[in-house]
């Protein structure tokens, strides 16, 4: 009984970040459609998605502090606590990432540049399904689960190495569509660098329920090949 | 500020006199409805002073006299055509040091029933103390043993004998002079949890000198400081949501005293 009040914001507050992580696999699955259909009304969508995301991840902050400040949370909920404003910010540059990618839509218009669409579907895919179970384990405190997901992380490192060099390929096979053809290293990047802060999350889901603070290294950035 | 509740108790330009000494100086504040309101402040500022005014206590103090009003309702409670014993059967008190009678459990609440005009059966007096245990979430534990004296339980069921007793005349208000200050943690958290439960039918101004307590428990919070010429008369200096309060502080002064740099 004397926890209720505490639980009731914590759970809020898990169930909040829950609903922005799914606004930011939407915006990232729905960013890569745009790629693909090229469709410049769905990539304003998603700017003014990332709006809302903003947004969003203010009031969690507030909510936070708010709670920290009046509840004074001490060891695991501490931990909890400091592990989701991590999320919170980790999950809005993963927004970013949407946004970047629904902006090389938009400056990619009626260009004729090879699009390596099939590699950059699955590493979204990947990336976003990580993401889910991520939040999933963040929330639920599982952090057998949180130590898992990285590895999966090695498969988006191969696609990206995939599509980089068939990036690279279509560059040398048809240099005046090289600043469209670049773009897509953005997309690329894009992807690669959300699934890494997977592992961020991951991190933190550990060290909430566990209290251990380290670095879970299945692989490391130098793998993806840039 | 959101200013959507009902007011219960509002305060226009109040001052409070002990003799000659300006104890309170012009506070103006409002207690909303089914809220719970938290008076902080350093010691000697005037906070259980002003809890006291809000149902006529402090004419208790010989020297004590008031300028300004005391609104319960829209009406005046100082006005010459109300009765002070009404005044507190509508707005109860508990105090720091839980004061049950030296009397059995079921006692410390019937008597307070009979001496406000209960004149039902048997029956239904026991009916209203178990309602009024159940309300400050003490039934289970007592219910087996009403008939021992009510100094016989620990110290954090004693406070919530108090606050049994004080629902148990269905007052609107409750004012609560450190209801937890002599308790140990779980204890305070058990009181302050029934508080939040009491807030759904009543409402609670709590004074402390826990602000963490305060952070934990209010929906409202006045922070109030000595002022004035010598520093000697309390004022509220601010009153704002608790979440503001104890996030983004208008007044400097507030800041530095949550934050413990005050003083």
């Amino acid at each position: 009984m004397p926890r209720d009040t505490l639980i009731r914001q914590i759970n809020h507050i898990r169930d909040e970040i829950l609903i922005l992580g799914s606004m930011v696999e939407q915006a990232t699955l729905s960013a890569v459609q745009a790629l693909k259909n090229r469709d410049i009304h769905l990539a304003h969508e998603i700017f003014e998605a990332d709006q809302t995301i903003n947004e969003k991840r203010f009031a969690i902050e507030n909510a936070i502090i708010t709670l920290m400040a009046t509840q004074q949370p001490m060891a695991r909920d501490l931990r909890e606590m400091t592990a989701m404003l991590e999320v919170n910010t980790e999950l809005e540059r993963m927004g970013d990432y949407a946004k970047g990618i629904a902006k090389v839509v938009t400056r990619l218009g009626e260009s004729e540049a090879n699009i390596p669409i099939q590699e950059i579907e699955k590493m979204a895919d990947i990336s976003v399904s990580m993401l889910h179970r991520a939040l999933g384990a963040f929330v639920s405190e599982n952090h057998i689960q949180a130590l898992a997901i990285p590895k999966e992380d090695d498969q988006v490192d191969e696609l990206f190495n995939q599509a980089y060099r068939k990036i690279i390929e279509a560059m040398i096979a048809n240099p005046n569509l090289i600043d469209h053809t670049n773009l897509m290293l953005w997309v690329i990047h894009n992807l690669e660098r959300l699934a890494d802060r997977v592992t961020n999350i991951c991190e933190r889901t550990v060290f909430s329920a566990t209290g251990e603070l380290f670095e879970i290294d299945s692989m490391d950035e130098d793998d993806a090949n840039v | 500020m959101d200013n959507n509740h009902n007011i219960v108790l509002e305060t226009q330009n109040l001052n409070i006199y002990y003799g000659d000494f300006l104890a309170i100086k012009d506070v103006n504040f409002k207690v909303f409805r089914n809220q719970i309101t938290a008076i902080i402040g350093p010691s000697g500022c005037g906070k259980s002073t002003l809890l006291r005014s809000f149902n006529r206590m402090n004419e208790l103090v010989p020297t004590a006299r008031s300028e300004g009003k005391i609104l319960f309702n829209g009406e005046d409670i100082n006005d010459p055509s109300i009765d002070p014993v009404e005044v507190r059967r509508r707005i109860g008190m508990v105090f720091q040091k839980p004061n049950p009678f030296p009397k059995s459990i079921y006692d410390n609440i019937a008597w307070g029933l009979k001496i406000n005009g209960f004149r039902g059966s048997k029956s239904e007096l026991d009916d209203l103390v178990e309602q009024a245990l159940r309300g400050a979430a003490l039934w289970d534990e007592v219910k087996d043993k009403l008939d021992q004296s009510g100094l016989s339980l620990s110290g954090g069921q004693q406070q919530r004998l108090c606050i049994a007793r004080a629902i148990a005349i269905k007052p609107e208000v409750i004012l609560m002079d450190e209801p937890a200050s002599a308790l140990d943690p779980i204890a305070t958290l058990k009181i302050e949890d029934l508080m939040r439960e009491l807030k759904e039918n009543y409402t609670i101004v709590i004074v402390t000198h826990n602000m963490q307590e305060a952070a934990r428990v209010s929906d409202y919070t006045a922070m109030m400081m000595l002022t004035g010429e010598g520093e000697r008369s309390g004022t509220v200096i601010e009153f704002d949501r608790t979440d503001i309060i104890f996030t983004r502080p208008k007044d400097k002064r507030t800041e530095d005293y949550i934050t413990g740099r005050f003083g």
